[in-house]
């Protein structure tokens, strides 16, 4: 059973904005009933270019309503610039998080925003550029490999299986995951992977407060750290520690150590990174 | 529209699983604390547990028509499948065709998967829109080296039930094992395999009111059978591993109710279930049964919402405390609806939202009520969020 926030399900017991609307200025519709996703975005904008209203209506699961019903109380009150900047992280954080394997969800409420602002903007064609653009990747969901990239990019998406969370491009015969690979590949290869994303978080873990961060910080050192330095006639003492910038100094063997700078980033750094937050950095003072 | 709580559940999935009757639970319970000893052990303690055994074999083989050497206890319908489908092949190295279908639970079907992989010719049988099987198809397919044919009794998601007496003549008659999985049809249906041509025969604890964790496999006397699990001795050596007393003997218990009730349940919950689908079918637009409106379980009704999608209604009903499935994409686990729906070809605007509700001896009529004063206004609700008709046309 899908682990839904208690906001998911308060936009799925009542959701906001749902309709049509009448005298919309811009229409978006997206997916379809092959996929089990359809939505409908009406939006209407005022002479200032501000979207004074907004409905929607969504054929699909939980998932897909409460992202829609989140979305259309996301815009209302925002100018078409602000609203084109929404991205669908910012929905599912809207939700609280959304379970990963249903984040194709958001994606769709992205898509049908940026339909309805295209269609608003004059281009009455219906067609995303992306279906123009790319060649089918994923037949079973009809998946551009234009939108793999644009979504992989957005959301950082460094697997397969997160491409299928997001899109559902290869979660039916998956005979495209080579081909999925291959994208990921090449648009990849030339970046190392950054700081895990934390958007998608079910459940927020409570914040540290400065106090319980040092505390931490000091425990890990104590405990992961000096005692592995030692074994090498090393050693290090904590001088300072500011938000999440831990001043550290060599002792003993360590101190003109040439691989000192090593030992700092993908031991010290690496571990404090491990057990007290994926934030820390840690920075040598050195003393004379 | 305010979130309810809910504390009343009306449970009517039980073709996912079953609760636990009570006098399963009452025998199960001597074996946890006070005889839990090795029933191979030379002492008496565990050595008389082996009488335990032979009585609860003695109670399975009865529901089924067999005799107790042909009972063998494993731990799920799931491994009973694998042991079938792998121990006959092993027994018949240069024969390389297998014939099942399209509509066999995973546990059937995967094994087929991987056996294509592996070197074998696989033929999975068609289904027509009510989900029956041809058996000239299954005639037409058989061949000189056809190991083994699997078709299921009766189907899970849609309840169907599948001639397979007919279709036991046809595969003895190429001289091929037959193997059925029964796990939705034991104490459902009544099965007599005396004189059948059923080789070999899976059975769940699971959807018999007995607990989660014990299956049988039916192995006729006389069947090639190599072990799928292999170590000691138990089980004749034809299944190693040491036995789950309690739970074979909660099996044995679970296996006489389901001889007791048989009738009751062809009757009086049948009756619950003609009662709920009529009503549904009547009261609501746009719905449609998936499956064989006349051969099939007795307690399965499966039915497609058009417009509205499965999850969504599951989470409505969930909220009334009333549990059932769907066979939408999104509540597959996969991405992609039911394969049974998809095999029968229900058209996408119904497999997305496909209910199933399978009902047991302890749902009560009023239950029936309940469900459909809450799934009423939950299509309702969810048709009213739906983009229109012509979306759908597109």
């Amino acid at each position: 059973m899908w682990d839904y926030t208690d906001k998911v399900l308060d936009h799925f017991y009542n959701p906001r904005n749902m309709g049509e609307i009448k005298d919309a200025n811009g229409i978006g519709e997206v997916g379809s009933i092959a996929c089990g996703d359809m939505l409908k975005l009406f939006i209407k904008v005022d002479e200032k270019g501000i979207i004074t209203d907004a409905k929607f209506k969504t054929f699909g699961c939980g998932s897909a309503i409460a992202s829609a019903s989140a979305l259309t109380e996301m815009i209302i009150g925002k100018t078409i610039e602000d609203a084109k900047k929404v991205t669908n992280e910012q929905i599912a954080e809207y939700l609280g998080g959304l379970p990963r394997a249903k984040m194709h969800c958001s994606v769709l409420g992205h898509e049908a925003l940026e339909a309805a602002i295209r269609d608003y903007e004059g281009d009455k064609t219906g067609v995303q550029p992306e279906e123009e653009e790319g060649k089918i990747v994923c037949k079973c969901f009809g998946i551009t490999d234009a939108k793999i990239k644009r979504v992989a990019l957005e959301n950082n998406l460094r697997t397969v299986e997160d491409v299928t969370n997001f899109t559902k491009a290869g979660g039916a015969c998956g005979s495209c995951i080579p081909e999925i690979e291959d994208i990921l590949y090449e648009l990849w290869k030339d970046e190392p992977a950054p700081k895990e994303k934390i958007a998608t978080a079910r459940i927020e873990k409570p914040k540290m407060t400065n106090l319980q961060k040092i505390n931490m910080i000091q425990e890990t050192i104590e405990r992961e750290i000096r005692p592995q330095l030692k074994k090498d006639g090393g050693d290090i003492e904590i001088i300072d520690i500011e938000g999440n910038t831990v001043k550290v100094a060599f002792r003993g063997h360590c101190t003109g150590c040439m691989s000192s700078q090593i030992t700092l980033k993908h031991f010290i750094e690496a571990k404090l990174r491990e057990f007290v937050s994926p934030e820390i950095e840690v920075v040598e003072i050195k003393q004379t | 529209m305010e979130k309810e709580t809910s504390k009343r559940i009306v449970y009517v999935d039980n073709n996912a699983t079953t609760s636990i009757a009570s006098e399963v639970r009452d025998a199960m319970m001597p074996y946890f604390n006070d005889k839990y000893a090795n029933p191979s052990s030379m002492h008496t303690f565990g050595g008389c547990l082996s009488k335990d055994i032979e009585a609860a074999r003695e109670k399975v083989a009865r529901i089924i028509g067999a005799s107790t050497q042909e009972i063998v206890f494993t731990s799920c319908g799931t491994e009973s499948d694998n042991a079938a489908i792998f121990g006959t092949l092993s027994s018949y190295p240069d024969r390389k065709h297998v014939i099942t279908t399209r509509i066999e639970h995973p546990a059937v079907l995967i094994c087929g998967e991987y056996l294509q992989r592996h070197g074998y010719d696989v033929t999975f049988l068609s289904v027509d829109s009510y989900g029956r099987i041809d058996p000239e198809e299954l005639t037409k397919s058989m061949r000189k080296d056809t190991v083994l044919v699997s078709i299921m009794w009766a189907n899970n998601e849609v309840g169907n039930i599948y001639p397979i007496e007919e279709l036991g003549r046809i595969v003895k008659s190429f001289d091929s094992v037959f193997h059925v999985d029964a796990v939705q049809a034991a104490g459902k249906i009544p099965i007599n395999l005396k004189n059948s041509s059923v080789d070999l025969l899976s059975l769940s604890g699971h959807k018999l009111h007995a607990p989660k964790g014990v299956g049988v496999l039916y192995i006729k006397r006389g069947t090639r059978f190599r072990p799928y699990i292999m170590g000691g001795h138990q089980e004749r050596g034809r299944r190693a591993g040491t036995e789950n007393v309690p739970y074979i003997v909660g099996l044995g218990v679970a296996c006489e109710l389901a001889m007791k009730n048989i009738n009751d349940e062809n009757t009086r919950v049948k009756s619950m279930r003609d009662y709920l689908e009529k009503r549904i079918l009547d009261e609501i637009p746009s719905a449609y049964l998936n499956g064989d409106p006349i051969n099939r379980l007795p307690n399965t009704t499966n039915i497609s919402f058009e417009f509205i999608e499965g999850e969504a209604i599951l989470l409505m009903l969930d909220r009334a405390g009333i549990c059932a499935s769907s066979g939408s994409a999104c509540t597959s686990g996969s991405l992609e609806p039911s394969h049974v729906l998809r095999a029968m070809g229900v058209p996408f605007t119904r497999a997305h939202g496909s209910i199933r509700f399978s009902l047991s001896r302890y749902n009560t009529m009023d239950e029936m009520d309940y469900i459909l004063e809450h799934l009423k206004p939950a299509v309702k609700r969810l048709r009213e969020m739906s983009p229109g008709v012509e979306s759908f046309a597109k």
